[in-house]
């Protein structure tokens, strides 16, 4: 599978994507902001975690409006697959792509540890892979990690079993305990753990990579 | 501003540390954003217009955010 990760200014976590997408077995290209094409064979869109233009204005509203983004619109409205983490869960809901928003954690403070997540839906391409009885552990490390959406989204994510990751410890206050969701074509998936710190054996932990193995399947 | 309802977890600790500065009549703060800006637009009117799109595209997120435009 041919996967591009587009890059900002403040983008920090695009080399941990890019190695646990190259250790999976995928091809990868990596695409500037600036960019206004992406090639021709890409399978899945990739936006690592970071702090694109510094979170000014709000976190992910100034890349969401890059001129890379039309590109990344028409690549899922003919639904291909993208993927954010963390920034780049921020980001897509910026664009307005995944409902909701990611709100400064409740207690104000920036997260970084280990957490568990259940996880919700075991039939998208992004988390068939897992079980619903798995339980994983993965890091997060963000300051705006609260999800946030209206009650009418919310019951559109549960009635479209869109909601994909669940934090078993809710850890920044997030709504219904929400820690990743999905698209309602299940292509496109938002969340704030990082699965890409957890995929090498030196990681301590592996949970990450069914993950981005999972994804090697989409075409 | 945030809306009504939606929880301001800094206007909360703002309001924390007033109190605890001894000011406590300060029953809750919500904290917002100002963005002065310097357009080349000589009808108010258009410039109205102008700075709505620019609220409803990017200035804003209307999910959690109201705005509101004044011209100085």
């Amino acid at each position: 599978m041919h996967a591009a990760i587009i890059i900002f200014p403040g983008s920090n976590c695009d080399r941990d994507m890019l190695s646990a997408l190259r250790l999976a077995g995928h091809e990868t290209t990596v695409i500037w902001h600036k960019e206004t094409e992406l090639p021709n064979n890409i399978d899945l869109i990739a936006i690592p975690g970071g702090f694109s233009f510094g979170d000014y204005l709000r976190c992910g509203a100034i890349a969401a409006k890059s001129p890379i983004f039309c590109e990344v619109r028409r690549h899922i409205n003919r639904g291909g697959y993208a993927l954010g983490i963390c920034n780049g869960f921020q980001i897509l809901t910026e664009a307005g792509i995944l409902p909701g928003i990611l709100q400064q954690n409740i207690d104000t403070k920036f997260i970084s540890k280990v957490i568990d997540l259940r996880i919700k839906n075991t039939t998208s391409k992004f988390t068939y892979r897992y079980s619903t009885e798995s339980k994983i552990s993965i890091p997060i490390a963000h300051h705006e990690g609260n999800y946030f959406a209206r009650e009418d989204d919310l019951k559109k994510l549960h009635d479209n079993n869109c909601i994909a990751f669940e934090y078993i410890n809710n850890p920044n206050g997030s709504s219904h305990n929400i820690a990743g969701i999905l698209s309602e074509n299940h292509r496109v998936l938002g969340m704030m753990p990082h699965p890409e710190r957890h995929v090498e054996k030196a990681h301590g932990c592996q949970d990450g990579y069914p993950f981005f193995e999972g994804l090697l399947h989409i075409s | 501003m945030l809306k009504d309802g939606i929880l301001d977890p800094q206007g909360e600790a703002v309001k924390n540390a007033l109190n605890s500065l001894g000011y406590n009549q300060v029953n809750s703060i919500r904290q917002g954003k100002v963005l002065e800006i310097n357009l080349d637009e000589t009808s108010k009117e258009k410039a109205i217009k102008i700075i709505e799109k620019m609220c409803e595209k990017l200035l804003a997120n209307t999910v959690v955010e109201n705005y509101e435009i004044e011209i100085i």
